[in-house]
């Protein structure tokens, strides 16, 4: 077991004016770990997800991360370049909506090529042959390769955006609300895809989610968040099961038992 | 190979007037390897919680619950993770997995998680589900249509994929016909023989006599009693 | 002459507030340097930034050629000519060799320039990665960073839809191994020339308001994939005038029975390789 954390996280606090985004999150991610992060619209997670992902400067804290190149580093110090570079290299970030992490006008091959070519790929044959088997990987017939992501489905174009991200394999996936808006058979298929990427290639991952169910598929920790603060984490079916926290309590005695 | 000493385990309702209900107090024990204990009790007892206790499942107030070693009130969750892949198995009474996932996948992923070749892991779930007389052509079919006998025999046939050390039984022969009971007993020898030690809940009391080296009664761990 | 305008039409500040750009395009090879664009009494799209950078490094004892895809004697080629004649007075010509300012829509001379030369391109839409990325401030990161990955995705678009890169004008091109440029929409044939060029070159956009450039001497090289490399196509067939075979050509309608001739887009180009006794089949 490594004992270097992949992501060391600190004291990460965003406040918006006198409103708190999130205050003093702290925790460690390890190599092949998946956290889940839940709470309810406005519990602070989406702020911290972009506070870690580089979207949003956070007002105090560190984001460390176990570079491939340099050891640890905290990113929010890093030049803007480096960070961009890490971005579409050791990292990944699955948005809710396909369409804000696929170019529509581009065809599904072009998609997955981008970041190869982003990264000096110059073969035509190798990144198209590349591009198919990762539309294969998500289980995309290989021959809509040249068609735009606008003529998918939305579970297809969700599956889409995994493989435009997975496939300069990345160390990090950050993913906000991957299975939101998707009908629940579209769902459970993207949950039992994303599962098993994230063992074959060893990734940690990070999923923010509303969804108790997604979590307790994907993510072996969990932390809940109420008010931009953390009010419980640890093995995700030891908080589903035995919530300590009164907000945990709730929120899974809420959810219909089916 | 398990050790718990002193512990309770009490659960605060904080929704329901922050009511405390306290269930062990002072509860410890041992198995060793290649030993089979089994819990008993009335129903309500807390078999089941002592259980999930020692899976890591439940989190317990106070006193040490040791898997080979890695004390699961203190542990990070990285190292239960650990824990539960390489050393602790938990046959659970209910199947719960990714809908649509091949059954054969589904024994098979406690092999893949372990990094396994997936030929070799596929090969080790078809022979288990093969001896627990699932029709092969099911094997390809997601268990959350099957019956419950059959849903039980594939989550046994996953707990026993890969040869734990230490071993977790919720009920294993509970629903199942004798020839497939015959098949369990047989699977629970096998690995006591292997050195895992196990503990179970048998309401079978059949078979808690022809597999089971002792028997705690849990009765003895409740609050009142230590009172 | 005309004694009612300042000598090339506009106002000395502005064509200093142009030079400037001018400067620091060349002084950064393929960037893209704003510029406050004048109103001109021609419509966007007739060459506005290419006439504001005539304007502002035309002397006085300059000779002036304008040509329109390869043509001197468009509309628009004719009108630009007489709109400095009337504004600067400098003499004009058609004759490449001649000439010290050339501005330009959509081509290069086939004719080798040389130093001393200035060329002076229309640009309609100088950002590159504008197809595929419409915020600006977006594609202006991309250039800071040099993150051109999207640059490649177009061409890998081209192939997975043609076979090969369509893109025929407008290619994009590396300049001195760091900004991706836009070359305006010349034919990819002329692309080519565009490096190790001992003239100066100047991009000017006027509704857009950038100014950017390539020094003499730049190297300048076309953007493509390993195995399917930069290929400077062409008609393949000879000029019917002059019988040229290594000039761009353009296709004529010559009947109302579908008929066509192939002839040099460069009319100076062919004009001249006739005076010299060069003839093609359809030669007259």
């Amino acid at each position: 077991m490594s004992d270097q954390a992949l992501l060391s996280v600190r004291g990460i606090t965003k406040r918006y004016g006198a409103h708190i985004g999130c205050a003093e999150v702290s925790f460690d991610l390890y190599p092949g770990e998946a956290m889940g992060i839940v709470g309810e619209s406005g519990s602070g997670k989406s702020t911290l997800l972009n506070c870690m992902a580089g979207h949003v400067a956070p007002d105090a804290g560190q984001v460390i991360f176990d570079t491939a190149v340099d050891g640890p580093r905290d990113t929010l110090q890093m030049s803007e370049p480096e960070r961009r570079m890490l971005a579409r290299t050791d990292w990944a970030f699955v948005h809710q909506h396909a369409r804000d992490g696929l170019r529509m006008g581009v065809s599904a091959g072009g998609n997955v090529g981008e970041r190869l070519m982003a990264v000096g790929a110059r073969n035509y044959g190798e990144i198209r042959a590349s591009a198919a088997g990762w539309l294969g990987r998500v289980e995309i017939d290989t021959d809509r390769i040249d068609d735009r992501p606008s003529t998918f489905s939305g579970g297809m174009q969700q599956r889409l955006q995994i493989a435009r991200n997975l496939v300069t394999g990345p160390r990090l996936v950050f993913m906000d609300e991957p299975t939101g808006g998707l009908d629940v058979s579209v769902q459970a298929r993207l949950l039992d895809l994303l599962r098993s990427l994230v063992r074959d290639m060893r990734l940690s991952a990070i999923i923010v989610t509303h969804d108790l169910a997604v979590v307790r598929l994907l993510a072996d920790r969990l932390t809940v968040m109420k008010s931009g603060h953390v009010v419980e984490s640890g093995l995700t079916d030891q908080v589903l099961d035995d919530p300590q926290h009164a907000y945990t309590q709730l929120l899974v005695s809420s959810i219909l038992q089916v | 190979m398990f050790e718990l000493k002193d512990v309770s385990k009490s659960f605060t309702l904080h929704n329901q007037g922050s009511t405390v209900i306290p269930v062990f107090d002072g509860a410890g024990f041992t198995v060793a390897r290649g030993e089979c204990v089994a819990l008993t009790g009335a129903s309500g007892a807390g078999k089941s919680t002592l259980m999930r206790m020692i899976y890591g499942n439940y989190r317990a107030q106070s006193g040490v619950v040791a898997v080979d070693g890695v004390d699961l009130v203190t542990a990070a969750p990285r190292e239960i993770i650990r824990l539960r892949r390489e050393v602790l198995g938990y046959v659970s009474q209910f199947l719960r997995v990714v809908p649509r996932v091949p059954t054969l996948e589904v024994v098979a992923e406690p092999l893949l998680a372990l990094g396994v070749p997936a030929s070799d892991a596929r090969a080790r779930a078809a022979a288990l589900l093969q001896r627990l007389n699932i029709p092969e052509p099911l094997w390809s079919l997601s268990p959350t249509t099957f019956s419950g006998g059959e849903q039980q025999r594939v989550n046994i046939a996953r707990g026993f994929a890969h040869g734990f050390p230490a071993l977790l039984l919720d009920e294993p022969t509970a629903s199942l016909d004798a020839v497939n009971r015959a098949v369990v007993l047989e699977l629970i020898a096998e690995a006591k023989a292997r050195g895992t030690a196990i503990i179970g809940i048998f309401h079978d009391e059949a078979a808690r006599a022809q597999v089971c080296d002792r028997e705690i009664d849990v009765t003895g761990f409740s609050p009142a009693c230590a009172a | 002459m005309s004694e009612e305008y300042n000598f090339a039409y506009l106002n000395e500040q502005t064509k200093r507030m142009i030079r400037r750009a001018i400067l620091k395009g060349l002084a950064v090879p393929g960037y893209q340097v704003p510029f406050a664009s004048r109103e001109m009494p021609m419509p966007y799209g007739w060459g506005t930034g290419g006439v504001q950078v005539s304007a502002a490094v035309m002397t006085e004892g300059d000779c002036f050629k304008v040509i329109d895809q390869g043509a001197d004697d468009t509309t628009n080629a004719v009108s630009i000519r007489s709109f400095f004649e009337r504004t600067a007075g400098v003499a004009t010509t058609t004759h490449t060799g001649e000439a010290t300012v050339i501005q330009t829509r959509h081509r290069i001379p086939e004719e080798p320039l040389k130093e001393g030369q200035i060329l002076v391109y229309q640009v309609p839409i100088p950002e590159p990665l504008r197809f595929l990325e419409p915020r600006e401030s977006e594609t202006r990161k991309m250039h800071s960073l040099e993150e051109y990955g999207l640059m490649h995705v177009k061409l890998y678009e081209d192939i997975s839809r043609h076979g090969h890169i369509s893109t025929a004008y407008a290619y994009p091109v590396s300049v001195e191994g760091r900004y991706v440029m836009d070359p305006s929409p010349i034919p990819k044939f002329d692309n080519p020339k565009l490096g190790d060029c001992p003239a100066i070159q100047l991009f000017g956009a006027g509704r857009e308001q950038r100014i950017y450039a390539l020094p003499p001497y730049t190297q300048v090289v076309s953007l493509d994939f390993e195995d399917h490399p930069f290929e400077a196509s062409k008609a393949d067939h000879a000029c019917a005038l002059c019988g040229a075979e290594d000039s761009y050509l353009d296709e004529v309608i010559v009947d109302d029975a579908g008929g066509r001739i192939f002839v040099c887009s460069d009319t100076d180009f062919c004009a001249r390789r006739q005076e010299a006794g060069h003839a093609g089949k359809d030669a007259a």
